[in-house]
């Protein structure tokens, strides 16, 4: 378990304040907030970490960090932090709806990471499904800058029509490096769509990895996960090797509020990435 | 061991194996080609060995509508194993396609002469149908439309 401490560094319980400086329209109903510290920044967010993003006057909603940039102003202080938002209710459509200029404060980082470095020495999986790949890209670009340290490395993509798939420009750029293997399986495909038509787990059978040594890191709507996570034991990827992030109506971030609880854990704080030997079993049970 | 390496046929023993590829021959269809044709005899199957095959639905004039992808290791076609050996769909190459061609019909009647082998490969299609009911019902649960049955993050 994540030492509370660790999880929780830098959580001020009082957003601060940042300004977005650049919105970018992924699909119909998502974008891509770059957001900036208006003062003092956040701690460094880890990949699979999240932030609680507040609209003002709406509401405040656990974000995943889709990214990281560097900031006009250099330094951590202008560490920029990515966004991707979809507009589901009022809160995220408030978010959705910012534009440049705009302000909204931001509370973080919280919660587990992907935490690649136990997955170095083995081949590497990295399966997302619909917005799952949001708090999965910062993990691929550390697939991509480090390669010597991984072996054989797979990117599966599931969505449900080709224009719902996020980031398609760098999807591109990512099929093209080399060693990486990028696959993308729609539901529903249009016309001159040249990916694969089904579930992202089929495309499993299309990635070569050797699974006793493999990591894999999963995230998506939780059928698709518990679905992947399976279908990963069933052909030999330890449980403990396989990481999912967890979603649950998350209220104070730093496991004090008990909203997000789950069994035993509270997954603000213990999640939202786990390992499947422990998610697993969590989710055959329905509500505690 | 790295998957895709054994594919559909995997479970089946070394020797079970050597006894299909026996009833086999390596075959390659131009990008675009068609496989077979729904409503005609399904008299072949194949193991897809590099390239990708589409199922297909022919629908009054209009584009067909691709159902679903296969792979390498997945196998493309399953109803020369069940009465009444027709295609329900049809199937087109995706692009260069390179496959491992098996006689169904000579392949049935060794089923029906070493039952052991009949249920190992009985076992194996029947594996193969449960996987693809399973995608088909999670992709009708919608999982990532505008109100998911899950939930993303
Ligand atoms: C750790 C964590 C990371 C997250 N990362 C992201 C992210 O990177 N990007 C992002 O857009 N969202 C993310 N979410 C989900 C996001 O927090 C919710 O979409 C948000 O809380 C919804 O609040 P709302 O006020 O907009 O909608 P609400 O009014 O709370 O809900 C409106 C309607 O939408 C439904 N709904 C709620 N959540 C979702 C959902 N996720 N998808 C579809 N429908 C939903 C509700 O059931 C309700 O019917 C994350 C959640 C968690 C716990």
């Amino acid at each position: 378990m994540t030492a509370p401490a660790a999880a929780v560094r830098g959580s001020a319980a009082v957003p601060l304040p940042y300004r977005v400086v650049r919105r970018d329209e992924e699909t119909a109903d998502t974008v891509t907030l770059a957001l900036e510290p208006a003062g003092e920044g956040l701690e460094p967010f880890r990949p699979g970490q999240f932030a609680m993003v507040y609209a003002f006057g709406r509401g405040e909603v656990p974000v995943s960090v889709s990214g990281v940039e560097r900031g006009g102003s250099g330094g951590r202080r202008g560490e920029r932090l990515l966004h991707t938002v979809r507009a589901v209710g009022a809160v995220s459509a408030g978010l959705h709806g910012l534009r440049p200029g705009d302000g909204v404060g931001v509370r973080g980082p919280y919660g587990t990471g992907w935490e690649p470095a136990a997955a170095e020495g083995g081949d590497v999986l990295v399966v997302a499904g619909g917005l799952g790949l949001a708090p999965l890209r910062p993990l691929v670009r550390e697939l991509l800058a480090r390669p010597e340290r991984y072996g054989r490395r797979s990117v599966l993509l599931g969505a449900r029509t080709p224009a719902d798939l996020l980031y398609r420009e760098q999807v591109r750029a990512w099929s093209a490096a080399e060693g990486l293997l990028v696959g993308a399986a729609v539901d529903r495909p249009g016309p001159g769509w040249d990916g694969d038509v089904g579930t992202v787990v089929a495309l499993l059978g299309r990635a070569r990895f050797h699974p006793p040594d493999t990591a894999a890191f999963v995230c998506g709507p939780e059928v698709m996960m518990r679905a992947t996570a399976r279908e990963l034991v069933h052909r030999g990827v330890p449980a403990h090797r396989i990481r999912v992030s967890l979603e649950r109506t998350m209220h104070c971030g730093t496991g004090h509020c008990g909203h997000c609880q789950l069994g035993p854990v509270l997954l603000c704080r213990d999640g939202p990435v786990l390992g499947w030997d422990r998610a697993g079993p969590l989710l055959g049970v329905r509500e505690l | 061991m790295s998957t895709p390496a054994g594919g559909a046929l995997a479970a089946l023993t070394a020797g079970q194996r050597e006894r299909l590829a026996a009833l086999a021959r390596e075959a390659a269809f131009p990008a675009g080609a068609r496989i077979f044709e729904e409503g005609e005899p399904a008299d072949r199957f194949w193991v897809v060995l590099e390239g990708r095959a589409a199922l297909d639905v022919s629908v009054p004039g209009g584009p067909r509508p691709v159902v679903e992808t296969l792979g390498p290791g997945d196998l493309l076609g399953w109803s020369w194993f069940f009465p009444p050996y027709v295609w329900h769909l049809g199937a087109v190459a995706d692009g260069p396609l390179r496959v491992r061609e098996f006689d169904a019909a000579a392949v049935r009647v060794v089923c029906d002469e070493d039952p052991v082998l009949g249920y190992a490969l009985a076992r194996a299609v029947g594996g193969v149908v449960a996987h693809r009911l399973k995608a088909t019902r999670m992709r009708l649960l919608d999982l990532y439309g505008p109100r998911p049955g899950g939930g993303a993050p």
